[in-house]
Order: C-alpha cells, then sequence, then structure tokens
C-alpha cells in the first residue's frame, strides 16, 4: 500500500471497517446468545427518589461558557502551531520564525493572565 | 500487488489481537496490583493460576448476558454509543509503532491524527450519557465532556512540543530523533501529557464523570451485557493507547541500552500502566473546580512554557 501519502490512509479507513465488523459480530453473537426474559419494570430508568414529572426543561445559570471559549481560542493556536512546529527549525526559518510564534503564544498566555485574574478562571 | 494486500491485512490482524489481548493484560493486572495494594489478593479462582483467567471469564460471561434498552432511552443513539466510544481508539492504536517498522501503517501526520481520534471518543461518551435519559447519565456525560475541554489544550500542547522539538509529526521520526538528554529537557511536557491523558481517560483521581459514589456510574449506569464491556474495553484501551503513546512520544520508545528492540517500548509502557494503576489506588477523587483549576491555572501554564523552552533550544542548538 505505497500508493504515495494517500494510500496509507486507505489502510487506516481498512481499520474502521475491522472495527465496525468487530463491533457487529460481537452484538450479533450476543443476540444469538442472550435470554429475553421481558419485564416491564427492567425498562424503568435506573433512579431513585421521585419519579419526575411534568417537563424537563429548566433555567440555568451558564457558568462554564467562559471555559468553552477559552478552548476554542487555544485550540484555534494549536491547529496552527502543528505545521509551524515542523518546520520552524529548518533552513530559511529560525529565531525570526520563533520570535513570531512566541508573539502569537505570548497574546494568549496574555489573554487566560487576564481570565485568571479578573477571577473568572474560579469554579463557581 | 497481493503480497502488499496480504502485509496490511497480516499486520492490521496483528493490531487487532494487541488491541483485544493488552487491555485484558492491563485489567488483570489491575486486579491484582490493586487487591495487593490494599492487602487483598484479588481473583483467585479462573483459570487456576492466581486467577488468570478472570477477564477471559468474563470475556464469555458477557455476550450471554440480557441486553436492556430502557424504555425512556433513545434507542438509536445509546445502542451506537458503544462502537463510537469503542472504535477509534483501535483507529489510533494502528498508526502508533512500537518497534522500528513494527507498526500498523505509519502514516506522514501520525500524532495529529492520533490526537484527534482520539477526541472522538468522548462523542461516545456523550451520545451514552444524553441517550440514557437518565439523570445520572446526563451529569456524568456533561462532567466528562467538561473535563476533556480543560485537558485536551494541555494533551495537544505538550504533544506539540516534542513534534517541535523532533521537527515531524511522525511517530517513527519522533524517536529517531530522540536522544536520552530529551528525558530532561521534555519532562514538563511528558508528565503535562500522561496527566491529561489520564484526565481524558477518567482514570482516578480524574473519575468525577462516572464517580460511583455519587452517580452510580455516570455515562454507562443504564448499560448491560456486551454494550456495558465494550465501553470497559474502550477504557482499557485508552489506557494502553495513552502509555505507548507517553512511551513514544516521551521516553524514546525502542531507543534503550543494549540495542533497539519492541521490548523497550513494551517494558516502558508496561511501567506506564503500573503507573495508572498505583495512581488509582492513591489519590483520592478531584472535584470539579480542583480539576479546572489544575488544568487551566497549572498544565496549560506548564505546557506554555515548555513550548517556549523547546523553541528556544531548538534554534539556539
Amino acid at each position: 500500500m505505497d500508493e504515495g501519502y494517500l494510500g496509507g490512509y486507505a489502510v487506516v479507513g481498512a481499520a474502521v471497517g475491522l472495527g465496525v465488523v468487530f463491533v457487529a459480530t460481537g452484538l450479533l453473537a450476543n443476540r444469538l446468545l442472550r435470554p429475553v426474559v421481558s419485564t416491564p419494570e427492567k425498562y424503568t430508568t435506573y433512579e431513585c427518589g421521585i419519579d419526575p414529572v411534568g417537563e424537563g426543561w429548566a433555567q440555568t445559570h451558564i457558568r462554564y461558557y467562559v471555559f468553552a471559549y477559552l478552548y476554542v481560542i487555544f485550540a484555534v493556536d494549536a491547529v496552527y502551531l502543528y505545521p509551524w512546529a515542523t518546520v520552524f527549525d529548518g533552513s530559511g526559518y529560525g529565531v525570526t520564525t520563533l520570535v513570531e510564534m512566541i508573539v502569537f503564544i505570548g497574546f494568549l498566555a496574555t489573554g487566560i493572565g487576564y481570565a485568571w485574574r479578573r477571577g473568572v478562571l474560579k469554579w463557581m | 500487488m497481493t503480497t502488499d494486500l496480504l502485509e496490511v491485512a497480516l499486520r492490521l490482524a496483528v493490531v487487532f489481537v494487541a488491541f483485544l489481548t493488552l487491555p485484558l493484560l492491563v485489567g488483570q493486572l489491575e486486579h491484582k496490583v490493586l487487591a495487593h495494594m490494599q492487602a487483598r489478593v484479588g481473583p483467585m479462582y479462573a483459570g487456576g493460576f492466581h486467577g488468570w483467567a478472570q477477564l477471559i471469564a468474563d470475556g464469555v460471561k458477557f455476550p450471554q448476558k440480557e441486553e436492556i434498552v430502557p424504555a425512556a432511552a433513545d434507542r438509536t443513539v445509546f445502542r451506537l454509543a458503544p462502537a463510537v466510544a469503542l472504535i477509534p481508539y483501535f483507529v489510533a492504536m494502528v498508526v502508533v509503532p512500537v518497534g522500528p517498522g513494527l507498526v500498523g501503517q505509519d502514516i506522514g501526520a501520525g500524532v495529529f491524527f492520533v490526537l484527534a481520534v482520539m477526541g472522538v471518543g468522548v462523542i461516545g461518551t456523550l451520545m451514552a450519557g444524553w441517550a440514557s435519559a437518565n439523570k445520572y447519565s446526563a451529569l456524568g456525560a456533561v462532567r466528562q465532556v467538561s473535563q476533556l475541554m480543560a485537558y485536551e489544550l494541555p494533551f495537544v500542547l505538550a504533544a506539540a512540543s516534542v513534534v517541535m522539538a523532533a521537527g515531524s509529526l511522525g511517530f517513527t521520526d519522533i524517536v529517531n530523533a530522540w536522544q536520552p538528554w530529551w528525558l530532561v529537557w521534555q519532562l514538563p511536557a511528558g508528565v503535562v501529557f500522561f496527566v491529561a491523558g489520564l484526565a481524558e481517560l477518567n482514570r482516578p483521581p480524574f473519575d468525577m464523570p462516572v464517580a460511583d459514589a455519587e452517580i452510580i456510574f455516570g455515562p454507562y449506569t443504564e448499560y448491560t451485557g456486551l454494550r456495558f464491556a465494550l465501553f470497559l474495553l474502550a477504557e482499557y484501551a485508552g489506557i494502553v493507547l495513552l502509555c505507548f503513546l507517553t512511551a513514544v512520544l516521551f521516553l524514546g520508545g525502542w531507543n534503550g541500552p543494549f540495542g533497539d528492540s519492541w521490548l523497550w517500548t513494551f517494558a516502558k509502557a508496561g511501567v506506564l500502566a503500573f503507573l495508572v494503576i498505583w495512581l488509582r489506588v492513591s489519590y483520592p477523587r478531584l472535584r470539579a473546580d480542583q480539576l479546572q483549576k489544575l488544568a487551566w491555572q497549572l498544565l496549560i501554564p506548564v505546557a506554555l512554557a515548555q513550548l517556549l523552552l523547546t523553541g528556544v533550544v531548538t534554534v539556539a542548538w
């Protein structure tokens, strides 16, 4: 399977297929081997206390969104970091390339420092 | 062409066998190590010698158990979730090399691919938690996702450090570029990577999403039989994958005294697996605020500092 760069991913695709076949075979075996003794109690939700009544919707205070924002910002950073990481030491690159990335990461570090100072990293 | 196909099939078959046996080995090791650390003996009956066949017996038992899908559950999503949680770990294992030339399939962007694929597993957990229509499951799923968001970053940034040092995204290139002094140079990244990986896998002390004393078994509460077993297999396959990744990226893989061999990779990964179990015995569970604090205020700053150090040292060298 050496048909260039993407040839390797054909094998990865085959691996996904093999995984699917494994799970499907297991579940089929399970279907053939298992007993089915159906009683209504078995199908109730495994919870304790009083059965819930009415609607499940309620308003709640969303505190986590700041973490989600920070995550998205840093995830974008990481995506840029990887292609850069493989070439920054190559010929034609060097100190300038490094300083540029340090400035980029510096902005993000300042951002997380700001969030930290403002106290949004404190869990409530 | 035929020999090529045969070789690919053989490689996939070997990885598949490893995918099914290594998690069992880690599981059995966990049974015994956990027991002895708590002054018990653990399973002793199955197979005769120190209960070595316990997990094989479990493997025979699970497919024979009745399957229950709660009446309130979203049936399709509920039944698909274990496959979504398990298959990514197998696919990731295919591209991680354990020795020179010993790999399911070497792909150019190996590190990037594995990090991306490992993130898919959490979708299975989220599907399980939401589709179960159970409050414990939903809470567990939400905890899992918030934990992933916090720990994915240090995980990815720490791996980026070693990619910078080696100048390549390929596992084999990284191992070939590795030098013993990297053990010191890349130590902070290695520790951050391993700890963040534990958190992604819900291993204690980061097991809040499945905390048994609070929410039964989190997203897996409603599962029975084989589907439950598939989730457990995913957890232990994740441990195996994390240990091999840490060994290959940060501990030099098959580099070692007395010549390079796949045995070194296995020895390093084995020690790490023991460490994973040891940590489970030793540390109490972290609370939600402690989890977030550890990730955002310790691991991420350390990972960023490591990136700076790696960049400066690489360019200056």
